[in-house]
């Protein structure tokens, strides 16, 4: 069995305002082998954006990691001081934000970006040497050597975007983190991305999580998926399994209410709204929208067990 | 596994009586210390017109140069006026001033700035060119012009207008600029699809929304028409025989009061207008605190 | 595209001197009458040294501005005046030529407002940086208060506040002037020194007050661009604190905050004029009150055109250095 390569356990994020603590995640517990797809998909504020930034330890006031352990292979992230966190950003855990958004400063340009990287991480090289590297980074990932030199404005937004995944690669990470790498962008571009992404991440040999909100493109590229509701992991099976033989309410609904290309139905959507994160329900957050609640679902969290060979669910209904 | 309550992760519950109001007053501390200034000038001046006799405030009406004593608190000038007296009736004077000039302003200011963020087009380039143009040219020159062309001498009143008619500038800037980002808004867009007209969809929708930014820009406004009618009267071009605040300061200067010693006809002005800008600034202050709710976090 | 931007730019000053010579031609005669003949005609008749001077200067007067002139023909005459920049001579300080005299002027309100807008903007902008850097020491956070209320009052205020404290209280600075009655200027290191000693009160009212004001930008801007998502980025690029702090907040901030300083010339040229009155310093703006004291209207007239044309100038300058600092300008129409 492929080692773990991240592994993260009972992880407790929570945002404290004058109203109350906000638990964006809470007790979130999973592992990531070597050369994985990990997909986390959920809809807005469900926590998995919370989980992109928690993993690198990136969580500003008034979030605060309150429990839980981060393992980077045998390294608990968590001990690490400031200095040497740092140094673990983008050189071993490495994330592509929503590039075409505001993701580049816009005053200086791509070449720049991706050398006061290097620079900052200790990578001496000559004018020429990088020069080089930079070209090579971005024809990686399938832009001309041209936009090196290019201000952030001057390219569209899947170069934007491409340009952000060059950045990431640039030191070789063992885990990228891609945060709604193709929202904001039009599908052809998606797909060129998306393309881009699994290309390098073969490369690399890394192993990748992706959060998004789209399930259908998210479960296009990954092996794994997980499925997030109100800060709780709530589901995390092989991602056929997902849509073959969903355990958990939320992600039957879920599958249940996509549109099908061959079938014509009622459009099916879940009723109710997600709760606040700082007014949770009793035991199990979905309960109030759940068709199938019982009263022991009112009463206590279901934990999040792993009832078959690498299928986890949190639910009491499932034996 | 047993669920902590929720319940215990809220807030402590305020004490029994204390409203909204005095809640929000306890986070935005400029808001209370522009009020309190303001509301102590408004006292001085109002126990000051019930309490003092303001006829004390012309020339030869007191004994001249006499330092601060129980019968003139505030001592005397060259010209014998009784400074308190002078304090008293010059306060308003200046406020007035300041007040008609930043309303004026600011009236203004939103009319041309509303006009020419949601029209855009020619218009817009217009209102926006002149304006920044404007803003260019430093204001109290033009004033200078303007009032050293006025031959008869100025009025309380006509300063006002005078120093109006440059205050619109700042405003319809600021304001236009506000205009802008609300103007993308879904309920703008949703009004203008359900075919409310132009006029009705700025006063009805917008307006309402930029009511606490507009208050912002008007105290904004007083404070610098305020400074500009002060600015003027100390070169001079103000209203001759008003004791308006600046135009003891240019007595103060013409009579070279300080290198003379008479350091009490120096500080009772220094004093009223130190806490005029500051209850004037302090206001803006919080003003901008409830109209921006993104600065709210930081300081 | 660049040639563009700053032909454009170019026109706007040239629009500006053009305004700057129409308002000082139309404002006065607003009412009506024409003050400046009024003025020449009172000072004429009052007799004395310079009696044949001014009636000179009278009879030229009518003789291109009269009553019986066209309206648009005294424009144009007065606008051909000020292209070349005959400003005619001072009618308080006949036979000297305004030119003269401004030229005299110039120099000390270049130093003061020269030296201490630089100084602030520069030390204001940096304090604000700091005060939004998390890794500030925590002293930084008291320096607030005092900018903050230093800021909230007018130069002139500060200015006679500081003359009452350090100049008749304490006798540590003096109190008025450029230098000390009777010593003769020259580039002497007791005129000099004698200079900066004079300058302290006035340029320190300046300071203190404008500091604080680019602060609290500085700091807001910095705010503001902190919360960005290319900063975001940048942490989880794993940069280095200084590297975000100065290549990616400072050096975006700085954008608007320059923005700022040349919305806020005028502003600040209005005030220091006041401060140099208060403090009888030789520069524009005691020369400027004494005209006005004076009915002096070519003097006014010359002063204003002059520092409104300066100030164009220096606008312009700061927008053809702005796209040199932010690329995005280039592409944008203006």
């Amino acid at each position: 069995m492929t080692p773990a390569v991240l592994r993260v356990h009972d992880l407790v994020v929570h945002y404290h305002t004058p109203q109350g603590a906000v638990k964006a995640a809470d007790h979130i517990s999973f592992n990531l082998k070597a050369d994985e797809r990990l997909g986390l998909a959920g809809e807005s504020g469900s926590g998995k954006s919370t989980m992109a930034l928690a993993i690198l330890r990136m969580i500003k006031p008034p979030g605060r990691i309150e429990a839980g352990d981060i393992w980077l292979h045998e390294q608990n992230l968590m001990t690490l001081s400031e200095e040497e966190m740092r140094q673990v950003r983008l050189a071993r855990i490495a994330m592509i934000p929503q590039g075409s958004m505001n993701s580049l400063n816009p005053v200086i340009r791509i070449q720049e970006q991706i050398a006061d990287a290097l620079r900052d991480h200790g990578v001496r090289l000559s004018r020429r040497e990088a020069h080089e590297r930079i070209r090579a980074l971005l024809q990686s990932v399938g832009l001309k050597p041209q936009v090196a030199a290019m201000f952030p404005h001057e390219l569209s937004g899947g170069m934007k975007q491409r340009a952000c995944i060059a950045i990431a690669i640039s030191l070789r990470p063992q885990v990228i983190i891609a945060d709604e790498p193709t929202s904001a962008l039009d599908v052809v571009v998606q797909r060129q991305v998306m393309q881009t992404l699994a290309r390098v991440q073969q490369e690399l040999d890394a192993a990748v999580i992706m959060v998004g909100h789209d399930m259908g493109l998210v479960a296009q590229f990954v092996d794994r998926l997980g499925v997030m509701y109100a800060g709780k992991l709530v589901e995390l099976s092989p991602v056929r399994d997902i849509f073959t033989q969903p355990l958990h309410p939320y992600t039957q609904m879920l599958i249940a209410s996509l549109p099908s290309l061959e079938r014509k139905g009622i459009f099916r959507g879940i009723p109710g709204l997600p709760p606040l994160l700082r007014d949770l329900p009793p035991g199990c957050a979905f309960h109030p929208r759940c068709p199938h609640a019982v009263a022991r679902c009112q009463q206590e969290v279901p934990p999040f067990r792993e009832i078959r060979p690498d299928s986890w669910v949190a639910c009491h209904l499932v034996p | 596994m047993a669920q902590a309550p929720a319940s215990q992760e809220k807030a402590p519950p305020s004490p029994a009586g204390q409203s909204a109001a005095i809640r929000y007053l306890r986070r935005n501390p400029s808001l209370v210390v522009g009020i309190v200034l303001l509301s102590i000038l408004v006292l001085f001046v109002g126990i000051g017109h019930l309490v003092i006799d303001t006829n004390k405030a012309r020339a030869l009406s007191a004994p001249v140069m006499q330092p601060p004593s129980f019968q003139y608190p505030f001592g005397t000038d060259r010209q014998g006026r009784d400074l308190l007296a002078v304090m008293v009736a010059g306060t308003p004077l200046t406020l007035r001033i300041g007040f008609i000039a930043g309303v004026l302003g600011v009236g203004i200011g939103a009319v041309l700035g509303f006009v020419s963020a949601y029209y855009r087009g020619k218009i817009d380039t217009l209102i926006r060119g002149v304006a920044d143009i404007g803003l260019t040219v430093p204001g109290l020159l033009v004033l200078i012009i303007i009032a050293v062309s006025i031959k008869e001498g100025l009025t309380v009143n006509q300063m006002a207008l005078v120093v109006a008619s440059l205050a619109w500038l700042n405003p319809t800037r600021t304001i236009r600029a506000q205009v802008l980002t609300l103007r993308e808004r879904g309920y703008v867009e949703v009004a203008r699809l359900s075919g409310m007209s132009g006029p009705e969809i700025i006063f009805k929708e917008m307006m309402p929304n930029l009511l606490p930014y507009l208050g912002a820009t008007l105290v904004n406004a007083v404070s610098n028409a305020i400074l500009a009618s002060i600015g003027l009267e100390v070169l001079g071009l103000g209203p001759i025989d008003a004791p308006t605040l600046g135009m003891t300061l240019y007595w103060v200067n013409y009579n070279a009061a300080l290198i003379n010693g008479w350091w009490w006809w120096w500080l009772a002005p220094i004093v009223v207008i130190l806490i005029v800008f500051l209850g004037l600034f302090f206001l803006t202050v919080g003003l901008d605190e409830i109209a921006n709710p993104k600065l709210r976090s930081a300081v | 595209m660049r040639a563009d931007y700053v032909a454009k730019r170019v026109g706007v000053f040239l629009l500006i001197v053009w305004l700057a010579a129409t308002l000082n031609f139309f404002l006065p005669r607003l009412s009506g009458q024409d003050p400046v003949r009024a003025t020449l005609l009172q000072q004429a008749s009052l007799g004395g040294y310079v009696q044949t001077g001014l009636e000179a200067m009278v009879k030229e007067y009518e003789q291109r501005f009269g009553l019986d002139k066209p309206l648009w023909r005294q424009y144009l005459t007065y606008l051909g005046d000020v292209s070349r920049l005959n400003f005619n001579y001072s009618i308080s300080n006949y036979p000297r030529t305004v030119n003269e005299i401004i030229v005299e002027a110039i120099p000390w309100t270049v130093g003061l407002l020269g030296t201490t807008t630089v100084l602030s903007f520069a030390l204001g902008t940096f304090l604000g940086a700091l005060l939004a850097w998390p890794r500030a020491p925590r002293w930084m956070r008291y320096l607030m208060p005092p900018l903050w209320a230093f800021h909230a009052i007018p130069f002139f205020l500060l200015g006679l506040i500081l003359m009452y404290l350090l100049a008749f209280q304490f006798n540590l600075l003096p109190m008025i002037g450029g230098y000390r009655a009777g010593s003769f200027p020259g580039w002497t290191l007791t005129f000099v020194l004698d200079v900066l000693k004079h300058a302290i009160l006035p340029a320190l009212s300046i300071i203190l007050v404008a500091t604080g004001g680019w602060a609290l930008g500085m700091r807001g801007m910095m705010v503001t661009t902190q919360g960005e998502d290319y900063v975001v980025f940048a942490e989880a690029k794993g940069l280095k604190s200084l590297t975000i702090f100065l290549r990616y907040c400072v050096r975006n901030a700085i954008l608007p905050q320059t923005t700022a300083l040349a919305l806020a010339l005028g502003q600040i040229l209005s005030g220091a004029v006041l401060v140099e009155v208060i403090f009888n310093y030789p520069g524009i703006g005691t020369l400027l009150f004494r005209a006005v004291r004076e009915n002096d209207h070519f003097l006014i007239q010359g002063i204003v055109f002059l520092v409104i044309v300066a100030l164009g100038l220096t606008t312009l300058i700061l927008d053809v250095i702005y796209p040199w600092l932010d690329p995005r300008i280039h592409y944008k129409k203006a």
